[in-house]
């Protein structure tokens, strides 16, 4: 059984940055992926990361941008720390090597993002998550003794002592197929978010939830689960991002009629506005028809400089070319929202801890929260830079001086009895997990998008618990033990109905209009009953609603106009 | 909607049989991706089917695959492009060919094992900044068009396709790779970094490393991510041998300058001169041979012949001296004049910024283009 004082599950930025963390405090630590680290989807993140670090600019101008920007769901303190330990952070990364773009002085320079007061965007071209993941990935591999890599291992699920505290997990080498169980005395979750519960969406195929699940199951509190970040430009159909760089560096929104239409919706900060703001805007356009015919509206990025295209949104002419046939240099590319960002997750505190002990989360998985009801661009980044090192500074803390974790065999043995049940399906006893997993994405794209009602979420509910059921039955195909993607595929549907039915759950419950939360049927914020997070629990085999308030510091909640 | 059929090379290292190919019919938008089409198969037709895949926007890296022979990333291809090269290929309605990536074990149908090639030649490179010292307190002051000179490079996303293509590497299967020297040009001409010369010294040393790239440009047509490894080697050899004058173990340095000289005073290669130029170049190289200059000679000799008997070199009278032919007119002024541009204009260029420095529609002036080529002359015959 491989052992290790910290054992991170996935290895993103969170997770890397976790694991190199821990490492520094000299514990021994197990990182797992269920792909290659550098697969991870912190790839996508294209714009940059947010940190006030010029003289001009203010921790506190950041911190406001960021709660304000959060339709003040965020919890404050946590706002405050990340803001404040952002730029030690992004020096940190400068440090080991990552490319920041400079000004003429050969200083680190920025640019501009949505919802910000000034310009603290730091920035690599438009691959900036790409290149602090690969430094990090360079990191791992200069203290390959100190931190254990477990590469393509999928994590079936979280080892609980009968104290209910984490004590490991179990893993599938996807290689070969073996299970192992793995013990740690801390365990960092670092899994991302859910996004392929929607289709289309912006994230990769890996982004399934696993982590969301495991730790609701093994009795983790999830929060803001209903607060699900609609990007507004995305490619229709495939769901491909285009960066939010691309209006920093003053890209237009032009509806069917070639009008600016972000005149009407946020007059001062126009295509800048914050994202829930300008994916509502582009979705009533398209709703009242002044969209095109395909349901889009379109990002005109010939007004920018070609020089400072090719120079700083590089990504962007690709994916134009690749997957649209459009030379964005040339002609307006059409665009939509689309599902991109779970700023709701597992529970955590300032420091990652969950309310279950030795499990921690960190990043997108995790919900501490720093987004609240919507998230700006470009703290992403560092929400998993901040967090996942606090996480691994704090778990490495817990394990030292504490007696080696020993998981029970049994969990072991029930996660191979899961998978063998799996495997052991008769074939043609049930629908192939492809189309339960292509009907959640259309049902939750359909219905729990931009705009929701009671009646459309209720409909999303009750389809959810239908495909819970048929996922039960779900057949596959491949009945061996090297790379079978198609049990790994069963196991993340378990995990994406999960997430699926808490974010139901969550979005019926509020009955108001907070962020990427907007009820057609309770459109106004409501501060007095719902100035709150919905925290779900695990019990009867479905989410137990509760309550808890959302940390004030020194910003009071004011009306929100961009 | 279109009906394609995909070509599948599979392996199923469970059944005891070797590979064999498969055929999926699917239909979808020509604008979609061979990695559509692969999952559409898998979703409808066969969940064992198996390929690496997670972002489906070229980012992650993870679907390196041979379509029609030629390593790309499935989901960068798209399905009705691949179905015009099979045509062509073969003239009529023939399937897509879809195969694991060249120069790595199969692991199971199209995923192979990266990590005993790939990632292995990567950590051979010292993959991680070496710094002097403690960092500064802010952050490092560089020059801003270094660190999008490295940028390039950066854009790496490790999906192996310049490895799976490789012709050095399928000839010698040591050789550091595409990949891991771009990843090592990260550092290189990374000014923060303080072991640059080192660096060289080793990559220039190894028998693997930086000469042993026959510029082959076909790790460049295959990347995603417009990397050019190829000239992230060029690179690495004109710091080892301009910037830093490394004379290496594998006689590159000066073979690299014969091939420069030989060029700019023939306008063709003279391969009767060629070797003699790399191992004793110029009357003092002849007069006074430095120590091992003779016994590379005679090593050589062994591989000149290899050349001729395989026609790689082009015939035996080629190699006697003086009756390689002049250029017609003054095409040979010409070179001379592209060769004293490249002095004057001795700044490295790198590509990746063409954007930069053209004007408005404004397409890149050809004497600007033309320098980096003349630096480094391609053997149209001959060993590079």
């Amino acid at each position: 059984m491989p052992d290790h004082d910290v054992l991170v599950i996935g290895a993103g930025l969170a997770g890397q940055r976790a694991a190199l963390a821990a490492a520094e405090d000299d514990v021994s630590v197990g990182i797992i992926s269920k792909v290659h680290p550098v697969r991870s989807h912190s790839n996508a993140a294209q714009g940059g990361i947010n940190a006030a670090l010029n003289p001009d600019d203010s921790w506190e101008s950041h911190a406001f941008d960021t709660i304000k920007g959060s339709d003040y769901l965020a919890d404050q303190d946590a706002v405050e720390i990340m803001t404040q330990e952002a730029p030690k952070e992004l020096l940190h990364l400068e440090h080991l090597g990552v490319t920041f773009h400079r000004n003429e002085k050969g200083e680190l320079g920025t640019r501009a993002f949505g919802g910000a007061s000034a310009a603290r965007t730091y920035y690599v071209a438009d691959i900036t998550g790409q290149a602090i993941m690969h430094v990090l990935y360079e990191q791992l591999m200069k203290y390959s003794d100190e931190v254990a890599r477990y590469e393509e291992y999928f994590t079936t699920g979280l080892a609980i002592d009968d104290g209910g505290a984490c004590v490991g997990a179990v893993c599938r080498n996807v290689k070969d197929g073996s299970m192992e169980l793995f013990g740690a005395k801390s365990v960092i979750l670092a899994t991302g978010g859910n996004g392929q519960v929607w289709q289309p969406t912006t994230n990769a195929l890996i982004c399934t939830g696993d982590g969301i699940s495991m730790a609701y199951r093994a009795g983790a509190v999830l929060m803001d689960m209903e607060m699900i970040q609609y990007h507004p430009t995305t490619l229709a159909g495939k769901g491909f991002l285009i960066t939010e760089g691309a209006r920093g560096e003053g890209a237009h929104l032009l509806n069917a009629k070639g009008e600016r239409f972000m005149e009407r919706y946020a007059p001062n900060k126009m295509e800048l506005a914050s994202r829930d703001v300008v994916s509502r805007a582009e979705q009533t356009e398209i709703n009242e028809g002044r969209g095109f015919p395909d349901g889009t509206v379109a990002l005109d990025i010939t007004v920018v400089p070609r020089k400072r295209i090719h120079e700083a949104l590089r990504e962007i002419v690709l994916v134009g070319q690749d997957f649209a046939g459009v030379d964005i240099t040339k002609e307006p590319i059409h665009i939509k929202p689309g599902n991109h960002y779970t700023m709701g997750g597992v529970k955590t505190d300032v420091w990652g801890r969950t309310n279950v002990e030795g499990l921690y989360a960190a990043g997108e998985v995790a919900c501490v929260s720093v987004h609240g009801g919507n998230r700006l661009g470009a703290n992403s980044l560092l929400d998993t830079l901040i967090f996942g090192r606090r996480s691994g500074e704090d778990a490495a803390e817990r394990a030292k001086g504490r007696e080696p974790a020993r998981p029970s065999q049994s969990v072991l043995d029930d996660e191979q009895a899961r998978i063998g049940e799996i495997l052991g399906r008769e074939k043609g006893s049930g629908r192939r997990v492809s189309e339960v997993r292509k009907e959640l994405g259309e049902t939750m794209d359909k219905h729990v998008a931009v705009f929701r009602d009671e009646a459309g979420i209720n409909t999303a509910l009750e389809t959810v618990k239908r495909l819970q059921e048929e996922a039960r039955s779900c057949y596959i195909d491949d009945r061996g033990s090297v790379f079978n993607q198609d049990a790994l595929g069963a196991l993340e549907l378990g995990y994406m109905l999960d997430n699926a039915e808490a974010t139901c759950v969550a979005a019926l419950h509020r009955t108001e209009s907070r962020g990427a939360q907007y009820r057609t049927d309770f459109p106004e914020r409501n501060d007095e009953e719902w100035l709150k997070h919905i925290d779900l629990s695990h019990k009867d085999d479905a989410p137990e609603i509760s309550y808890s308030d959302v940390t004030m510091t020194q910003w009071e909640p004011q009306e929100r106009t961009y | 909607m279109a009906a394609y059929t995909l070509k599948v090379r599979r392996f199923q290292p469970e059944s005891g049989d070797g590979p064999y190919w498969e055929t999926f019919d699917v239909e979808l938008d020509p604008t979609l991706s061979v990695l559509d089409g692969l999952l559409q198969a898998k979703d409808r037709d066969d969940g064992s089917l198996a390929v690496r895949c997670s972002c489906r926007a070229a980012i992650c890296g993870s679907c390196g695959v041979k379509i029609n022979g030629q390593s790309a990333l499935a989901c960068k291809t798209q399905i009705g492009e691949a179905k015009e090269i099979a045509n062509r290929r073969d003239g009529g309605s023939e399937p897509i060919v879809v195969e694991p990536m060249g120069n790595m074990p199969v692991i199971k149908d199209l995923v192979t094992d990266m990590e005993s090639t790939h990632w292995t030649k990567i950590r051979r490179v010292t993959p991680w900044l070496l710094p002097e010292g403690d960092p500064p307190e802010r952050e490092y002051i560089v020059p801003p068009e270094s660190m999008i000179d490295i940028t390039q490079s950066m854009a790496c996303i490790q999906c192996g396709a310049c490895v799976s293509s490789c012709l050095s590497m399928e000839a010698d299967p040591d050789f550091i790779g595409p990949a891991a020297l771009a990843k090592a040009y990260r550092f290189v001409g990374d000014p923060r970094d303080a072991e640059t010369e080192e660096r060289l010294h080793d990559l220039a040393n190894d028998p693997h490393g930086i000469y042993d790239c026959t510029h082959c440009f076909s790790c460049i047509d295959a990347c995603p991510k417009g990397v050019a490894p190829m000239d992230q080697i060029m690179r690495l050899r004109r710091k080892a041998t301009a910037g830093y004058e490394i004379d290496d173990h594998n006689n590159g340095m000066r073979h690299e300058h014969a091939f420069v000289k030989i060029i700019e005073s023939k306008g063709t290669l003279d391969e009767s001169l060629l070797l003699q130029e790399s191992f004793a170049p110029g009357l003092k190289g002849k007069l006074a041979p430095r120590p091992g200059a003779i016994k590379g000679l005679i090593e050589s000799i062994p591989t000149a012949i290899r050349g001729l008997r395989s026609g790689k070199m082009r015939s035996l009278p080629k190699l006697i001296p003086g009756i390689h032919p002049k250029l017609p007119g003054d095409a040979q002024d010409n070179v001379r004049r592209i060769y004293a541009h490249a002095e004057d204009h001795s700044v490295e260029l790198n590509l990746y910024i063409r954007g930069e420095e053209a004007e408005e529609d404004a397409p890149v002036p050809e004497a600007e283009a033309v320098p980096a080529a003349a630096i480094e002359p391609e053997p149209d015959e001959g060993g590079g």
